[in-house]
């Protein structure tokens, strides 16, 4: 699910596309757009307070067979919230192997990419000190 | 006092339409679309968020556009906004030891485990203007070095380790929260930094530099400023447990300042702490002197009768939307308030002209 959450809406639109006969569902909580508050720490690992609120949509649906898919996604895109909680359903079934391949694996990689890109940009602005000695002895 | 007045209906119909013109300009110009705004207005798009106090790129793009690029606007679009939307709960609080860091630097330390790291800066660019950015040329591309992602250890955990630096102690306390409750004096901590973080940038940077003036100085050093990428987490009660709604970039700062002990607590460093939305470095280290300074009685530290120690005049004044809000009104219609004090100051004139008369008679 987190990883649903953190996904592209384009990203995770592309993959899903790729699940073909999807099985019929209904709405348990159709997608609601919401506010979340954001909690920091004083000093980072303080006591709490409150930071901001963030966009989130959920949604609950209930596939044909009887999973129940939950999706609690950063945003406003009802779309993402459907394929995700779609997706949170299917891995309950006999199709979590195929629906893992298809989506989440290349979620993962693409995240993942993403990840190691910036943090080997960042890598880059690194400080590397010297000293000048100046002087005898 | 108010009182109806009718009549300017099409005018205002008109007006409206005038400004939905001139926001679009010249129409022999492309028109800017969001997606060019949230790219390529990013520092603007984060003030909008920090100060709107919604994390969400797309509308603050969306609202900057609406304003026509008047911020304090587009932060007043995103507050109406954000009171539309149903509150679906909180997070855990962030945990900013676990930050993806684009930059991460410490003035205290010269090598520190994890080492500087720049990031996207301003910083050592010469400020002069760049006319090759008025052509259009090819996009830039960054130098990369091979790296492993690595957890950023704190600065003030290294010198938590020898006590010489106040502990802070974690709770799971729920703070207030003042988009609930009104604000009521004194506020406390918790209310203080969500006060500050969504605050005026313009205001809160003043308030920090008259400290660092001299109107209450407390001597800080950035002991670690570090912008990057934290996982938000959620317990979600339908399912028992707590799952990623989303990621966001903050900036966070925390200061480290001269303290001299008082009679219960040994010499020691004390902390200011600035964590705001986006990539909001200024805003973030003068949180962090505004945070540090409203923080002398808790610390025992003298009322100097400085602007930044007196909780109430910084709190109440640091929203730019309650500001604007109160400044604005006053060129609305007065017409009925003017009209009464035309007469009280007709009334005196009168009086005394009335009694130089019988003085001189």
């Amino acid at each position: 699910m987190g990883l649903l959450a953190k996904a592209q809406t384009d990203d995770l639109g592309h993959r899903f596309s790729a699940l073909t006969n999807l099985p019929d569902f209904k709405w348990l909580q159709p997608p609601e757009i919401g506010a979340v508050m954001v909690r920091g720490r004083m000093g980072g690992v303080g006591a709490p307070f409150n930071l901001g609120e963030m966009s989130v949509t959920r949604c609950a649906l209930m596939i044909a067979s009887g999973e129940v898919g939950h999706a609690y996604v950063q945003g406003r895109s009802k779309v993402h919230a459907e394929q995700a909680a779609m997706i949170d359903a299917l891995m309950q079934t006999e199709r979590a192997d195929e629906v893992r391949a298809a989506v989440l694996v290349p979620i993962a990689a693409s995240r993942a990419a993403s990840h190691q890109t910036r943090a080997e940009k960042a890598a880059a602005t690194k400080v590397d000190f010297f000293t000048l000695v100046r002087g005898e002895d | 006092m108010y009182v109806a007045v009718k009549g300017g209906e099409r005018a205002i119909d008109n007006a409206h339409e005038w400004l939905a013109e001139e926001r679009r300009g010249d129409t022999d110009i492309a028109e800017l679309s969001i997606a060019q705004i949230r790219e390529q207005l990013a520092l603007a798009v984060n003030r909008v968020m920090a100060e709107g106090s919604l994390y969400d790129p797309d509308l603050a793009a969306l609202a900057i556009k609406q304003s026509r690029g008047d911020l304090i606007e587009a932060i007043f679009l995103i507050r109406a906004y954000r009171t539309t939307l149903p509150r679906i709960g909180h997070s855990k609080p962030i945990e900013t030891s676990d930050m993806a860091c684009d930059r991460r630097i410490s003035a205290t330390f010269k090598d520190l485990p994890g080492g500087q790291i720049l990031g996207p800066t301003f910083d050592y660019t010469h400020r002069l203007l760049d006319f090759k950015l008025a052509a259009e040329g090819k996009a830039p591309v960054a130098q990369t070095r091979e790296t492993d992602v690595d957890r950023m250890p704190r600065v003030t955990d290294f010198l938590n380790q020898d006590g010489l630096i106040q502990t802070e102690t974690p709770t799971d306390t729920s703070p207030p929260d003042l988009t609930r409750q009104p604000m009521q004096f004194p506020a406390g901590r918790p209310l203080r930094l969500q006060n500050l973080t969504r605050g005026d940038e313009g205001f809160v940077l003043s308030i920090a530099y008259s400290t660092q003036r001299g109107y209450a100085r407390n001597h800080p050093f950035v002991g670690e400023l570090r912008i990057g990428r934290v996982v938000v987490e959620m317990d979600i009660p339908a399912l028992g447990f707590a799952v990623d709604i989303g990621e966001i970039t903050v900036t966070e700062c925390e200061t480290v300042n001269q303290f001299t002990g008082s009679k219960t607590e040994p010499a020691q460093f004390t902390r200011g702490y600035g964590l705001v939305f986006g990539q909001t470095e200024r805003k973030a280290i003068s949180m962090a002197l505004v945070d540090r300074a409203l923080r002398w009685e808790e610390l025992g530290e003298d009322n100097m009768g400085a602007p930044a120690q007196d909780e109430e005049f910084v709190l109440a004044h640091s929203d730019n939307i309650q500001a604007t809000g109160f400044l604005e009104h006053i060129k609305l219609p007065h017409y009925v308030d003017f009209q009464s004090e035309l007469e009280l100051v007709r009334k005196l004139r009168r009086e005394t002209a009335d009694a130089t008369k019988e003085a001189a008679e």
